[in-house]
């Protein structure tokens, strides 16, 4: 059974039989699951399901966090690109939408999947499902993929962290957008070698970076942090796709990523004590939503 | 039972925190799996974060879902104040400071229309697991992570090795045994986790042992 310690060792294991490293990750958690192979991708096919489910609830222009904080910028970024090309291209920028979207609707109460966790819920639905959606890909193709972005994830939590309380929003988006970076390359065709380096891409973009959540909700900038991951994985992916490695391996990368992580201090992962969340307008924000001390 | 994939893309869950809002809903389920009976009143006390930020993360309405017995994916929860509302059900809030607590604490105590009444101390301590730490008073250490059997006895020689006995016949693996009393020779609690499936002649056959009084079986989460 694989202990999930390293990608490098789910890379060997995949070239060592010619196969996706999503192949590897099914057959090894059926046998520790005690699971056929068909049951397991019916898991993972319901988790899928879910996050389209929350990408089409989530397109409305009224829709609005409980805090009241924010809501309907999806369906301005739907609206803006079926007029536009943007710089992104319709593409990239629909997956953003989706992205804002499942995580306003997060926000809001909705049915999401955590992936890793709810604060990055958006970033993998984004780009997954575009990519179903809009190019084409194969429903049993893109299940599959998300085997090799779980991988990814089991490494991540098992040598860093994948909450951002432990590691800031690094540990979250950061690892949302490794992950989906691996899958998205594993999905066109690149190789287990190829899927590591865009993982290694995508994580080194977004270290040291913090978690700040204006009223310690996870609204502002966390919805905006998935867009970015949105793009942050497509990017890494076709770095990746394009022959170009990764200097420093993905596990080297990932151990980088937890020193940083141990390396912020406590105002910066999760209790909104510094960054975005101790602004002007974030303590405004604040206390809007809560209240103050005195009128509580 | 280790992580798998599907901890890692999953839970799926209702939004916006695992912790704040999915574990809420997890404690009140163990409040109102505790009650065995129908809820005619819920009286809730949060401390820490989830006493400043439950109001933006819906904690209030999580923790209530979880009294009416939804999971952390029901698509109700977060209508879950309405729902008891329409059931004639009576609830309350209160922010308390319980200083040595985990950041993310409730005490959750339900009546039942019978008058029977249950306390649950939990934290949800991340990823939407929990820790409860006492039940009616009683200190259990619960974190859901096997299948795990509550059985209320009194506490009288011979009370857990009839238990213990029984499970070996029944070739259950006993993964964890605690158990806890309020007071010598009183209602005590034995929290067994188990590495296996739980069948509901198993349950059946432990009610019927001397000196317990009830079996519950957490499953688990």
């Amino acid at each position: 059974m694989i202990e999930y310690r390293s990608i490098a060792e789910l890379v060997d294991l995949a070239e060592k039989d010619g196969c996706r490293i999503s192949e590897i990750v099914l057959a090894d958690q059926a046998e520790f699951m005690e699971k056929s192979v068909w049951e397991l991708q019916d898991m993972m096919g319901e988790r899928l399901a879910v996050m389209e489910d929350s990408i089409d609830k989530s397109n409305r222009s009224d829709l609005r966090s409980t805090s009241g904080l924010t809501g309907g910028d999806s369906y301005k970024m739907l609206q803006y690109y079926e007029g536009n090309e943007g710089l992104l291209g319709g593409f990239v920028d629909k997956a953003v939408a989706r992205a804002i979207g499942v995580a306003e609707y997060n926000a809001s109460m909705g049915k999401i999947v955590a992936a890793p966790t709810a604060g990055s819920c958006g970033i993998m639905p984004g780009c997954l499902v575009s990519m179903l959606r809009d190019r084409g890909y194969k429903r049993e193709n893109v299940l599959m993929s998300m085997f090799t972005a779980a991988a990814i994830g089991m490494v991540i939590n098992n040598r860093a962290s994948l909450a951002g309380a432990t590691g800031g929003c690094q540990a979250e988006c950061g690892s949302a957008a490794a992950m989906t970076a691996a899958a998205l390359t594993e999905l066109m065709g690149g190789s287990p070698a190829q899927c590591a380096d865009a993982a290694a891409i995508a994580l080194k973009n977004q270290l040291g970076l913090v978690c700040d959540p204006v009223a310690g909700l996870v609204e502002i900038p966390c919805i905006k942090r998935n867009a970015q991951g949105v793009v942050t994985a497509f990017c890494a992916a076709d770095i990746a796709m394009a022959g170009i490695r990764s200097y420093i391996p993905v596990d080297e990368v990932i151990a980088a990523m937890k020193s940083v992580g141990n390396a912020l201090p406590e105002t910066l992962k999760e209790t909104a004590g510094g960054g975005l969340a101790t602004t002007t307008t974030g303590l405004r924000l604040k206390a809007q939503v809560f209240g103050t001390k005195d009128n509580k | 039972m280790s992580t798998t994939v599907f901890d890692i893309i999953g839970p799926i869950m209702i939004g916006p925190s695992s912790s704040h809002t999915a574990g809420a809903v997890r404690l009140g389920r163990v409040a109102w799996k505790m009650l065995e009976d129908e809820v005619a009143e819920a009286h809730i006390q949060f401390a820490g974060s989830f006493a400043t930020t439950g109001k933006g993360h819906g904690t209030d309405r999580a923790v209530i879902a979880g009294c009416l017995g939804m999971h952390s994916w029901y698509d109700d929860v977060p209508r879950s104040m309405e729902i008891a509302k329409e059931k004639g059900i009576k609830f309350t809030f209160e922010n308390i400071d319980l200083p040595d607590a985990h950041p993310n604490t409730a005490i959750i105590r339900l009546v039942g229309k019978s008058g029977k009444e249950s306390t649950v101390e939990g934290a949800s301590i991340g990823g939407g697991n929990i820790f409860v730490k006492s039940v009616n008073g009683m200190d259990v250490e619960y974190t859901g992570k096997n299948n795990t059997i509550l059985i209320r006895h009194i506490d009288k020689p011979g009370a857990i090795a009839a238990v213990t006995n029984f499970m070996f016949y029944a070739e259950m693996n006993i993964a964890s045994f605690r158990m806890s009393r309020k007071k010598r020779g009183g209602e005590a609690l034995m929290m067994i986790e188990t590495d296996n499936d739980v069948p509901d002649s198993v349950l059946n056959s432990l009610k019927i042992l001397p000196n317990v009084i009830n079996v519950i079986l957490m499953k688990k989460l």
